[in-house]
C-alpha cells in the first residue's frame, strides 16, 4: 500500500509538461538510436548523458531511461524488417520475425513484438514497484563483506549464465578490473598503472570505453559486413493490430515463462541479450510448434521480445536499490546518478523519493506512450534505415566523438575511445563477451574497495564471507555460478564416455 | 553484450583473400592479455602486493586480479594453439572497407585537438560523403555543414558545454 501511494507521488512528478516532452523525446530518440546501426541502448545514453548535466535529476534520469525503453523497442523493427539486428539483444527476434515479414505479415510480426516487449516492460515494472524498495530496505543493512558478496555474484553470474568461452569470460572481467585500477588509489594514495603518465592519472572512464567498444567498435563491424539494407514494406493497419492481439493471449505460457527468465536474468545480471536466446531456447523445445520454429511463428517473436524487455527492465532493480547496475545501460545510468551528485544505494529510496519514484512512474509511462508511438511511426524508421550507410557512419562517428569529449572536457578521451572501438571490434570478431568488461569497469573500484573494508574489518581472514548466512549464501551462490562451467562440461564428457557413441559437434 | 550474435549473422565466406586468420587473431590477443597481466602484477609487486599496516596494501586486489587475468589468458593461448582451424578472421575486402572507416576516423580524431570539433568534423563529413558515397557537393556540403553548426547551437549556446575549438572559432570570437 505504501509503495502504491509512493507511486502515485511518482506519478505526479512526471505529470508535468516539461517531463512528458522529455519522456516523449527520449522514446524517439531511442527508438532512433535502436534502429541506427552503431548506437545502442549503452552508447546512445553515454552520449547523451553530458546533455543532461543542467537537468534536475528527476528529468535526466526520465530523458535517459525512455531513451533505453525506446531502443529496446527500436530494435525489433530492423530484426523484422531488414533482418538486421539494431541491438544484440534482438538478434533472437530475427530467426521468425523476418520470415514472417517475408510473407508479407509483417505488421502482424511488429505488432506481436512491440506488445510482448509492452508485457514484459510491465510485469518487470510491477516487480520493481513492490521488490525494489523491499531489496532496499534490507539492503541499508548490508555491510563490505555483503557489498563484495553482491559483487562478485554479478561477475560469476557472466561466467555461469554466458554461452561462450569461459576463458574469455573470465579474460574480459579480469581485462575490465585492470583498467579500472589504473590510476590514482583511493585508500594509500599511491599510483598505479600509471607509468609517469598524468593521462592516465584520472584513469580510464567507462562511459568513453562504452562509447568506443560498442558505439565505434559496431560501426567497424557494420562496414566489414558491407551493409546493403534490403528492407520489407511495412506499415501498420489498426486492423492488424487488433487481429494480433487477439491472438496473442494464445501464447500465455511462453509469455509467462518468458517473463521468469527475462526478470531473473535481468535481476541477476545476465542481460537481456542471454535472455532473450534462452527464452526463444525454451519456447522452441515446448512450444506445440517447436518444429516450425525459424519460419515465422508468431511464439518465436513473443519469447525473445518478452524476455529481452522484461530483463533490461528488472536490470534497472540492483541499479536503484544496491547501486549495482545489472546491465551496461543500467551501468550508464548509474554513472548518470553520480554525475548529477546523487548517491546511489538503498538510501536513495529513502532520501530521494521524487528520483527513485518520478523514474519507476516513468517506466509505466514511458513504456505506454512509447507502444503507441513505435507502432504509429513504424514506416518513418523503416526510412530511416535506408539513409545509406556513407552517410550514417560518419554521422556515429562524430556524435560519438562529442559524447566521448563532453564528459570530461578531454581530447585524450576521443584517442580512447577510438582505441577502445578497435578493442571492440577485435574482442567481439572473437567472441569475448563486452558487457562483462564494462560492467567490470564499473564495478572495480566498488568492488575493491568493499574487499579491503572487508578485510580490514577481519584482519585478513576470508572467513569474514561466511560470517552469516546472507554473505555466506550469497558467496556460496556465486561461487557455484563459477563451478557451473566446469560442472556442465563434466557432465558432457561423461555421456560422451558413455558406450553408445552418439554423434556430437566438438 | 552477446558475441555469438554477430558471428552467427555473416557467416565465414569461403576463403578466398584470407588476410589474416582468425587463429593468429586469438593467439595475438591471448599474448597481449598475458603481457598485461604481467606488467600488473609487476607494478603490484613495486607497490606491494601484502599486508600494509593500515589493511591489504594498493597492490594486493590488482595483484590477484592480474593473475586471474594471466590465468586466463595462458589457457585461452594453449586452446588456440593446439587447434588447427583454418578461419579467416577478416578477408582483404572487409579489410578494406573497415580501413576506410578507421583510417578517415583517425585523421578526425588527430585533426580536432587543432582546428577544433567544428571545422574537423564539417570536413570528415563532407569528406567521407565524397569519397566514399560519392555524393556531389550539393549533398554533401548541406549535411557538413549543418551538423556542425547544429552541434554548435546544442551544446554551446543550448547547454552551455564548450567543445573544443580552434583558431577559426576564435576568428570568429568565440
Amino acid at each position: 500500500m505504501e509503495n502504491l501511494l509512493a507511486l502515485l507521488h511518482g506519478f505526479s512528478v512526471v505529470l508535468t509538461p516539461q517531463n512528458l516532452v522529455l519522456m516523449t523525446i527520449g522514446i524517439l530518440l531511442g527508438v532512433l538510436i535502436g534502429v541506427l546501426p552503431g548506437l545502442g541502448g549503452a552508447n546512445g545514453v553515454a552520449i547523451l548523458l553530458p546533455l543532461t548535466f543542467s537537468m534536475s535529476p528527476t528529468s535526466a534520469i526520465i530523458l535517459l531511461s525512455c531513451i533505453y525503453w525506446g531502443a529496446l523497442f527500436g530494435g525489433a523493427i530492423t530484426s523484422i524488417l531488414f533482418n538486421i539486428p539494431g541491438e544484440p539483444w534482438s538478434v533472437a527476434t530475427t530467426f521468425d520475425g523476418y520470415p514472417l515479414a517475408q510473407k508479407g505479415r509483417a505488421a502482424q510480426a511488429l505488432t506481436a513484438a512491440f506488445s510482448s516487449s509492452f508485457v514484459g516492460a510491465l510485469a518487470a515494472t510491477l516487480m520493481l514497484t513492490f521488490l525494489a524498495p523491499l531489496v532496499a530496505g534490507f539492503a541499508v543493512k548490508f555491510g563490505p563483506p555483503e557489498y563484495f558478496a553482491v559483487q562478485l555474484l554479478v561477475f560469476s553470474s557472466f561466467v555461469g549464465m554466458g554461452q561462450g568461452n569461459v576463458a574469455k569470460t573470465i579474460a574480459s572481467t579480469t581485462l575490465g578490473l585492470v583498467l579500472a585500477a589504473v590510476g590514482l588509489d583511493s585508500v594509500s594514495g599511491q599510483l598505479r598503472l600509471t607509468f609517469g603518465s598524468t593521462e592516465l592519472l584520472r584513469g580510464f572512464d567507462f562511459l568513453v570505453a562504452v562509447i568506443g567498444l560498442f558505439g565505434i567498435g559496431e560501426i567497424l563491424l557494420s562496414v566489414e559486413e558491407g551493409l546493403h539494407f534490403k528492407g520489407i514494406h511495412a506499415q501498420i493497419r489498426w486492423r492488424a493490430v487488433i487481429e494480433t492481439w487477439t491472438e496473442l493471449p494464445k501464447y500465455w505460457r511462453t509469455s509467462l515463462r518468458s517473463l521468469l527468465v527475462g526478470c531473473w536474468m535481468g535481476i541477476t545480471p545476465g542481460g537481456a541479450t542471454p535472455a532473450s536466446f534462452l527464452s526463444y531456447g525454451l519456447a522452441k523445445r515446448f512450444s506445440k510448434h517447436g518444429s516450425r520454429f525459424g519460419s515465422g511463428e508468431l511464439e518465436g517473436i513473443i519469447a525473445p521480445e518478452t524476455a529481452a524487455h522484461a530483463a533490461g527492465t528488472s536490470a534497472l532493480l540492483p541499479m536503484l536499490a544496491l547501486g549495482i547496475p545489472g546491465s551496461p545501460t543500467a551501468a550508464v545510468l548509474l554513472g548518470g546518478l553520480l554525475l548529477w551528485g546523487l548517491q546511489p544505494g538503498p538510501l536513495l529510496f529513502v532520501e530521494q523519493k521524487d528520483f527513485v519514484w518520478g523514474l519507476i512512474a516513468s517506466i509505466y509511462l514511458g513504456n505506454v506512450a512509447g507502444l503507441l508511438l513505435v507502432l504509429t511511426t513504424v514506416p518513418w524508421w523503416a526510412r530511416v534505415l535506408r539513409i545509406p550507410f556513407s552517410i550514417i557512419a560518419p554521422l556515429i562517428i562524430v556524435f560519438c566523438a562529442v559524447g566521448a569529449y563532453a564528459v570530461h572536457n578531454s581530447t585524450t578521451d576521443i584517442a580512447l575511445m577510438l582505441i577502445f572501438g578497435v578493442l571492440g571490434y577485435v574482442l567481439k570478431k572473437l567472441r569475448y563477451p563486452l558487457a562483462p568488461l564494462v560492467l567490470a569497469l564499473v564495478l572495480g573500484d566498488m568492488a575493491e574497495a568493499s574487499f579491503r573494508q572487508s578485510m580490514l574489518l577481519s584482519q585478513g581472514s576470508l572467513s569474514i564471507f561466511f560470517s552469516n548466512p546472507l554473505v555466506g549464501g550469497l558467496v556460496t551462490l556465486a561461487l557455484a555460478m563459477l563451478a557451473w562451467p566446469a560442472f556442465s562440461t563434466l557432465k558432457s564428457t561423461l555421456r560422451r564416455q558413455a558406450p553408445t557413441p552418439q554423434l556430437s559437434a566438438p | 553484450m552477446d558475441t555469438s550474435a554477430r558471428g552467427s549473422l555473416g557467416g565465414e565466406p569461403p576463403q578466398r583473400a584470407r588476410v589474416l586468420s582468425a587463429r593468429g587473431m586469438e593467439l595475438g590477443v591471448a599474448v597481449g592479455l598475458l603481457l598485461l597481466s604481467l606488467v600488473v602484477v609487476a607494478d603490484s609487486i613495486r607497490i606491494g602486493r601484502g599486508w600494509g599496516a593500515d589493511g591489504p596494501e594498493a597492490g594486493f586486489y590488482p595483484f590477484y586480479v592480474a593473475l586471474l587475468l594471466g590465468a586466463a589468458a595462458l589457457s585461452i593461448l594453449v586452446r588456440e594453439w593446439r587447434s588447427r582451424s583454418e578461419q579467416s578472421f577478416v578477408g582483404a575486402s572487409e579489410l578494406r572497407r573497415v580501413l576506410w572507416v578507421l583510417l578517415p576516423s583517425m585523421a578526425y580524431v588527430g585533426a580536432l585537438s587543432f582546428v577544433g570539433i567544428y571545422l574537423a568534423s564539417a570536413l570528415f563529413l563532407v569528406g567521407f560523403m565524397r569519397m566514399q558515397g560519392k555524393y556531389g557537393w550539393s549533398r554533401a556540403l548541406p549535411i557538413g555543414l549543418g551538423v556542425p553548426l547544429a552541434l554548435f547551437f546544442l551544446f554551446e549556446l543550448a547547454f552551455g558545454l564548450p567543445l573544443p575549438k580552434g583558431p577559426l572559432e576564435s576568428w570568429l570570437g568565440y
